[in-house]
C-alpha cells in the first residue's frame, strides 16, 4: 500500500520533495525500522545477555560498554570463554557432542532427502507413471500429504519400531526420521525446479546417445543445482531446529542441541547468562546461514507457491 | 512395488535385440521373485523367533531392515531388466517411494494397533487390547477437547499473522533503500529454532521480573505484566511468539507474489486516478489472492503441528489455556507414559486434521495458484 501511496503522492504533487512525499517516506522507513527492531532485538538481547552478570540482568542493562562491562561469565559456564578454552570442561564436551549430533543429523538428512527427493521429483516431472490406480498426480499428492502428518502420530510407533531395530538413540535413526520429514518439501521445490527446465535439452542429449540417467546427471543436474542448494539449505534449517522427535527418540548418545537447550530451560536453577550463551551458540549457525544464503532460502520457500 | 508399470511419454529407446530383451526379462523376473522370497522368509523367520516358536534368530529386527534395503535394490534392478528403458524411468521414483512407504505405512498401522491397547510404559503388565476404552475416555477427556478448542483459536490467529505479513511485504516492495538488509533482518526469526525462541522470548524477554518486555509494559502503564498467568494473555503471548517466527515465512511468499505482479496494472490504475486505498483493494489484493490463499493454507497446516514453543514455555498452562493437541499428547507420553491412550488421541487428531485439511483444500483450491 505504501508503495502505491508514495507513487500517488508523487503524481499529485508532481514528484517534488514536499510534505506529502516526505511524510510517506518517514512512515515507510519508520515501519521498516520498527519491524527490524522487533525481529532483531530478541537476538541482540540473547547475545548481550550471554556477556552479562546477575546485576546487569536484574537492572535491565542493554548496551555493552556503556550500560555494563561485558563479562565472559556465560561462556565460561559452557567452557568456551578465552580462559577456559584450553582447560578440560565436561560442559563443553557435552555441548560439542550435541552440536556435532545436530550437524550430522541435519546435514545427513538434508543430503539424503535431496538425493532421493530430486530423483523422485525429476521422475514425476518428466515421465508418466502408473501404479495400480495411482498416476503422477496421485503419487505427488501421496508425497505432499506427508506434510500434513503431525509428528505426534508417528512418534510412538517410531519409538517402538526403533527399539526393535536397535535404532533408538542413534544418529542414523534421527537422520531417517528427518529425511521423512523434509522429503515432501524437497520434492515440492525440486519438481518446481525441473518443470522450468526445457525438455528439449534432454531430448538433444538422448539423440546424441546419452541414456536417460546420463542426460539427467550430465545435463539436468548442473542446471538444477541452485534449486538443489535451496532445498538442501531449507532442509538443514528445518532439521537443525527439530525438537519433537529428537526429544522422544534420543537420550544420551544422539541427543541434539534443541533437546539440550530445552532440558536446560526446564531447570529453575540455571543462570540467565549461561542459558543465553547456550541459545546464542544454538542459533549462531542459523544466523550465519540466514545472512549469507538468504537468496537460496527465499528461492526454496517460494518454489511452487508463486508462478 | 512389483506391479509398478512406468510408461514413458515419448518412447525414446526400444531395445534393439528382442531376444536379448526377453532373456533380460527372464532374469529380472527370477531376481524379483527370489529377492521377495528371501525377504518373506527372513520376516517370517524373525516373527516366529520373536514369538518363541523357533530358537534361532536375530536379537533385533535390524537384519530385516538390511534385507529390506537389499530387496528394494533388487526390485530396482529387476525393473530395469524386465522393462528396459521404462524400468530406468521407474528407478527415479522407486527410492523415494520405498523409503516413504517403509517409514510411514508401518508406523501408521502399528499406531492403530497401539491406539486400542492400555499400554503404559510404567505399568509392569505390558500391553493388552482394551477395545474401545481409549475412545470412551477420549470422549470424556475435557483436557483434550480443551486443547482441540485452543487449536481453533491458534488457526484463527493465522489471519492476523497474514495481515501483518502482507503489510511487511508491501513495505519491502516499496521503493526503499537497503532492501536486502531489511529482507534479511525480517527473515532471521524464521530461521531460529522454536526451542531457542522459547527461551529467548518466552523465558527471558517476557520474564516477569527482569525481562525487557515486562519492563517496557510497566513503562506503558501495565502494572502487573505477567504474560503467562491469565488464560487469554498467555494464549496471546504464545500466538505472538509463533507469529514472530512464522510471519517471515508468509511475508516471503507474499513478497514473491508482489514482485511477480505486472507493474503495468498498478501504473494504469494510478493514471486512471485511483487512490492508493482503491488500487490496493481493487487491484493488488484480488491479484494477490492465489498467493495469499496458498500462504494461509500452508501456514494453517504448519499451525496444526504447533508444539515446541508451548511445551517449552508454558507446558500447556495456565490450566490448559495454551495447550495444543500436540503438546498435550507429548505430555501424555513423557509425563504419564500413557502410550496407548496418547496414540489414540494422536490417531483421532489425525483423522480430524485430514478431514479439516481436505475440506480446506477443497474450499481453497479454486483460489490457489497450483494444486498438485
Amino acid at each position: 500500500m505504501s508503495a502505491v501511496a508514495e507513487r500517488q503522492a508523487q503524481r499529485a504533487w508532481g514528484g517534488g520533495y514536499d510534505a506529502a512525499k516526505i511524510s510517506a517516506r518517514v512512515l515507510i522507513y519508520g515501519a521498516l525500522i520498527l519491524w527490524t527492531i522487533i525481529s532483531l532485538f530478541p537476538i541482540y538481547w540473547t547475545l548481550t545477555t550471554s556477556f552479562k552478570t546477575a546485576v546487569n540482568v536484574m537492572q535491565g542493562h542493554l548496551i555493552p560498554w556503556i550500560d555494563f562491562q561485558p563479562n565472559w561469565l556465560g561462556w565460561r559456564s559452557l567452557g568456551l570463554s578465552p580462559d577456559t578454552i584450553g582447560e578440560i570442561s565436561t560442559v563443553r564436551d557435552e555441548f560439542l557432542k550435541r552440536f556435532t549430533n545436530s550437524i550430522i543429523a541435519s546435514l545427513g538428512a538434508a543430503a539424503l532427502a535431496v538425493v532421493i527427493g530430486s530423483l523422485a521429483a525429476y521422475g514425476l516431472s518428466r515421465f508418466d507413471y502408473k501404479f495400480v490406480w495411482m498416476r503422477n498426480k496421485d503419487i505427488s499428492f501421496f508425497f505432499l500429504s506427508q506434510l500434513i502428518l503431525p509428528p505426534v502420530v508417528l512418534a510412538m510407533p517410531f519409538l517402538v519400531l526403533y527399539k526393535e531395530l536397535a535404532l533408538l538413540d542413534t544418529r542414523i535413526g534421527l537422520i531417517l526420521v528427518y529425511t521423512l520429514m523434509v522429503l515432501p518439501i524437497v520434492i515440492w521445490i525440486m519438481r518446481d525446479q525441473f518443470d522450468t527446465i526445457p525438455i528439449e535439452l534432454e531430448q538433444a542429449a538422448l539423440v546424441d546417445g546419452c541414456s536417460v540417467w546420463g542426460a539427467f546427471l550430465r545435463i539436468v543436474i548442473p542446471i538444477a543445482l541452485p534449486g538443489m542448494v535451496a532445498a538442501f539449505i531449507l532442509s538443514v534449517i528445518l532439521c537443525w531446529n527439530e525438537y519433537f522427535f529428537a526429544a522422544l527418540l534420543t537420550s544420551t548418545n544422539a541427543k541434539t542441541l534443541p533437546v539440550m537447550v530445552a532440558s536446560q530451560t526446564g531447570s529453575q536453577g540455571i543462570s540467565w547468562w549461561s542459558m543465553a550463551a547456550l541459545s546464542t551458540a544454538a542459533i549462531a549457525p542459523l544466523v550465519v546461514i540466514g545472512v549469507f544464503l538468504e537468496r537460496y532460502i527465499v528461492k526454496g520457500l517460494t518454489a511452487g507457491a508463486v508462478k | 512395488m512389483n506391479t509398478a508399470l512406468p510408461e514413458t511419454a515419448g518412447k525414446v529407446h526400444e531395445p534393439l535385440m528382442r531376444s536379448q530383451a526377453e532373456a533380460n526379462g527372464a532374469w529380472g523376473r527370477i531376481l524379483l521373485w527370489l529377492s521377495s522370497l528371501i525377504l518373506a522368509v527372513i520376516v517370517v523367520w524373525q516373527i516366529l523367533y520373536k514369538a518363541s516358536v523357533i530358537a534361532v534368530g536375530f536379537d533385533t529386527w535390524r537384519p530385516v531392515l538390511y534385507t529390506f534395503i537389499l530387496w528394494a535394490i533388487a526390485i530396482g534392478a529387476a525393473q530395469v531388466l524386465i522393462r528396459g528403458e521404462r524400468g530406468k524411468h521407474a528407478l527415479f521414483i522407486l527410492p523415494a517411494v520405498a523409503f516413504t512407504v517403509a517409514m510411514v505405512i508401518f508406523p501408521t498401522f502399528f499406531g492403530l494397533y497401539i491406539a486400542f491397547t492400555d499400554w503404559n510404559l510404567s505399568s509392569l503388565t505390558g500391553r493388552h487390547f482394551n477395545g474401545l476404552d481409549n475412545v470412551r475416555s477420549l470422549l470424556g477427556d475435557a483436557y483434550f477437547w480443551n486443547a482441540l478448542r485452543n487449536m481453533i483459536y491458534y488457526v484463527l490467529f493465522v489471519l492476523a499473522q497474514y495481515v501483518i505479513a502482507f503489510g511487511l511485504a508491501l513495505l519491502l516492495n516499496a521503493e526503499i533503500k537497503a532492501r536486502k538488509f531489511f529482507r534479511v533482518a525480517f527473515l532471521l526469526p524464521f530461521m531460529l529454532s522454536p526451542v531457542a525462541v522459547s527461551w529467548m522470548i518466552g523465558k527471558s524477554l517476557m520474564e516477569y521480573r527482569f525481562g525487557p518486555a515486562a519492563t517496557l509494559a510497566r513503562h506503558l502503564g501495565w502494572d502487573n505484566p505477567a504474560f503467562f498467568t491469565s488464560p487469554w494473555i498467555a494464549r496471546l503471548s504464545i500466538v505472538a511468539m509463533d507469529a514472530w517466527v512464522w510471519i517471515p515465512f508468509i511475508m516471503i511468499l507474499l513478497l514473491a507474489g508482489l514482485q511477480a505482479m505486472p507493474k503495468e496494472v498498478t501504473e494504469a490504475a494510478k493514471v486512471d486516478g485511483a487512490s492508493p486505498w482503491q488500487s490496493f483493494w481493487q487491484i493488488t489484493f484480488p491479484l494477490m489472492l492465489p498467493v495469499s490463499v496458498t500462504a494461509i493454507v500452508l501456514k494453517i497446516i504448519f499451525q496444526l503441528k504447533l508444539a515446541d514453543i508451548v511445551i517449552n514455555v508454558t507446558a500447556g498452562g495456565p490450566g490448559g489455556a495454551t495447550d495444543t493437541v500436540s503438546s498435550f499428547i507429548f505430555r501424555e507420553y513423557r509425563d504419564r507414559s500413557n502410550v496407548g491412550y496418547g496414540t489414540m488421541l494422536a490417531e483421532f487428531y489425525l483423522v480430524i486434521i485430514i478431514i479439516f485439511v481436505t475440506l480446506l483444500l477443497k474450499f481453497a483450491s479454486r483460489f490457489m495458484q497450483r494444486t498438485t
